[in-house]
């Protein structure tokens, strides 16, 4: 027990093990907030494919060797899950190959874009880093690490203050509308706020992850607790939890740092759903 | 206001449906302030679709709707066919009924006292002030309808739209329900509902408007004097109905 203390504070001692520590933390609160939210509303599927386009645009970030590839990835992502939810609102079986055809289409070409760039060695290593994340977030720059902090907080910031209308609009659209809500525009601002946390969640997790980061949380809080406010609360602290065992544990053990999250937060999925399972029938 | 009738919606020559399918033509009707309208007809005869229409969340394909003065705001309360999205969310009756104060927030970012005394005072009126603590999706068909209810009166007291309030309850509830409503209606609620029960319709409201191949509006007495309304009325006259369709077949 000691031995692991004894490395621990050996890796605290580097700077850069406490930004990840920092900036894994503040992307677990930010996105595990909009969780029920999204998969309520049906919107996980749209999350999945929003972090496909981002990978495609990573890549072609790295191809055109820009220095801060979420100028680029930012942008690309929330232009793409506002055009999602247009399609999907029109009429539903367009609006899911609507949103099977981008998220492969960005893969697709983002493998491609990969390969041809030739200031990179390692084409695998560097799609896999951009898929399952692996090492990123020990790498993190000064600027990676603001960018990730302001973003992440400003989610969670207009989370807080629009969480009354979120609730709203998630759990009766119609009313909502008739009784005057704006309930386009709070569509159009979860979507954003969703294609935000995703861009900001990639650091972490790396793209093909990042759906366990949202999905996750809520899905365990729903097990066990019955008011929306509980449940918001249960899953933002389980999904900080979680973030932080699974980057201690591939710290020490050193293994991948998203897939290790993920599993933190399979495990967290199962305790939850075996509690839920047994008050259940207790009752 | 005093003796004075307000009229709170006037349809004219409205044409229902949707691209190419048109469900219903040359609608008109009028509701006046404290009416109770009943929406009956057949499935498929555009009950939903007219509801949804007057409530804005879709557009006429012809015709017109004027609003009664300062119902132009949208505050248009509104109890939805449950769906599939509320079988499994986690809210507690509190803040479901809560949610109905929204369109009162205006600018502000959360619920003042006065919303929160609102949405306590309509859950007392409802009878589910006991259950503000339980979790929505546990409660029984009846319970969650009259949270649904409590949540629309916090939109507004004016004008309620139930769309098949009582479908799936069972009969003790579902008479309960109607209660509940008559009750709204003579504190001064306008009522606009759709239903199955033809015979719920004559004996609680006030106007019934029967969509269908013949379309029928006016008061339920007229309803009940009328050809459609003693054909639906009365099921013993079957054999009365092919001849009756045939007539009016004829004059058409």
């Amino acid at each position: 027990m000691s031995e692991i203390l004894d490395k621990l504070q050996m890796y605290f001692s580097f700077p850069f093990v406490r930004y990840a520590l920092i900036v894994g933390v503040l992307i677990a609160l930010c996105s595990s907030l909009l969780g029920v939210t999204l998969v309520l509303k049906r919107f996980s599927f749209i999350g999945d494919g929003l972090s496909h386009v981002a990978f495609g645009a990573m890549s072609i970030a790295t191809f055109l060797g820009m220095t801060q590839e979420m100028y680029l990835v930012l942008p690309v992502t929330v232009i793409s899950a506002i055009l999602l939810l247009w399609t999907g609102n029109n009429t539903k079986i367009k609006g899911d190959a609507a949103v099977a055809m981008i998220s492969v289409g960005a893969m697709a070409v983002g493998y491609m874009v990969m390969n041809l760039s030739t200031n990179s060695i390692n084409v695998s290593g560097d799609v896999c880093t951009s898929l399952f994340g692996s090492t990123a977030i020990l790498t993190l720059s000064q600027t990676d690490l603001l960018l990730c902090s302001t973003l992440s907080g400003v989610v969670v910031v207009l989370f807080i203050l629009f969480y009354n209308r979120i609730f709203s609009v998630t759990f009766d659209e119609n009313f909502a509308r008739a009784a005057g809500a704006k309930t386009n525009e709070m569509n159009l601002f979860i979507a954003i706020i969703i294609a935000v946390i995703i861009v900001v969640s990639m650091k972490l997790v790396g793209s093909l992850l990042v759906s366990a980061l949202i999905v996750f949380p809520a899905l365990a809080a729903m097990r066990v607790f019955k008011s929306f406010l509980s449940v918001t609360v249960c899953s933002a602290v389980f999904s900080v939890i979680a973030t932080l065992i699974g980057l201690l544990v591939s710290i020490l053990w050193g293994t991948p740092v998203g897939s290790t999250i993920v599993c933190a937060d399979i495990v967290g999925f199962l305790i939850f759903y075996i509690i839920g399972w047994s008050t259940g029938k207790a009752r | 206001m005093g003796e004075m009738i307000c009229t709170e919606l006037i349809c004219r020559g409205l044409a229902l449906g949707y691209e190419n399918q048109i469900l219903i033509s040359d609608l008109n009707f009028t509701v006046n302030a404290g009416d109770y309208l009943c929406i009956v007809g057949e499935n498929g005869a555009g009950k939903s679709t007219l509801m949804r229409t007057i409530l804005r969340l879709q557009k006429p394909l012809a015709g017109s709707i004027v609003y009664g003065e300062g119902l132009t705001a949208n505050q248009l309360g509104y109890l939805p066919q449950q769906t599939v999205v509320q079988r499994d969310f986690p809210a507690s009756v509190r803040e479901v009924v809560l949610s109905g104060c929204q369109s009162k927030l205006g600018r502000h970012m959360f619920y003042p006292p006065r919303l929160k005394k609102l949405a306590q005072t309509n859950m007392e009126r409802m009878g589910v002030d006991q259950l503000a603590k339980r979790c929505y999706r546990e409660l029984s068909g009846g319970q969650q309808q009259r949270v649904l209810l409590a949540r629309a009166l916090c939109a507004t007291e004016r004008m309620l739209f139930l769309d098949e309030p009582v479908a799936g309850l069972d009969p003790k509830v579902t008479l309960e329900m109607y209660r509940l409503i008559a009750q709204l209606n003579e504190e001064g609620t306008t009522i606009l509902m759709i239903t199955h029960d033809v015979h719920m319709a004559a004996k609680y409201a006030t106007h019934i408007l029967h969509l269908g191949h013949e379309v029928f509006f006016g008061t339920t007495e007229a309803y009940r004097a009328s050809k459609i309304g003693k054909k639906y009325l009365d099921d013993d006259s079957k054999g009365m109905i092919d001849e009756e369709t045939a007539e009016t077949e004829e004059a058409k």
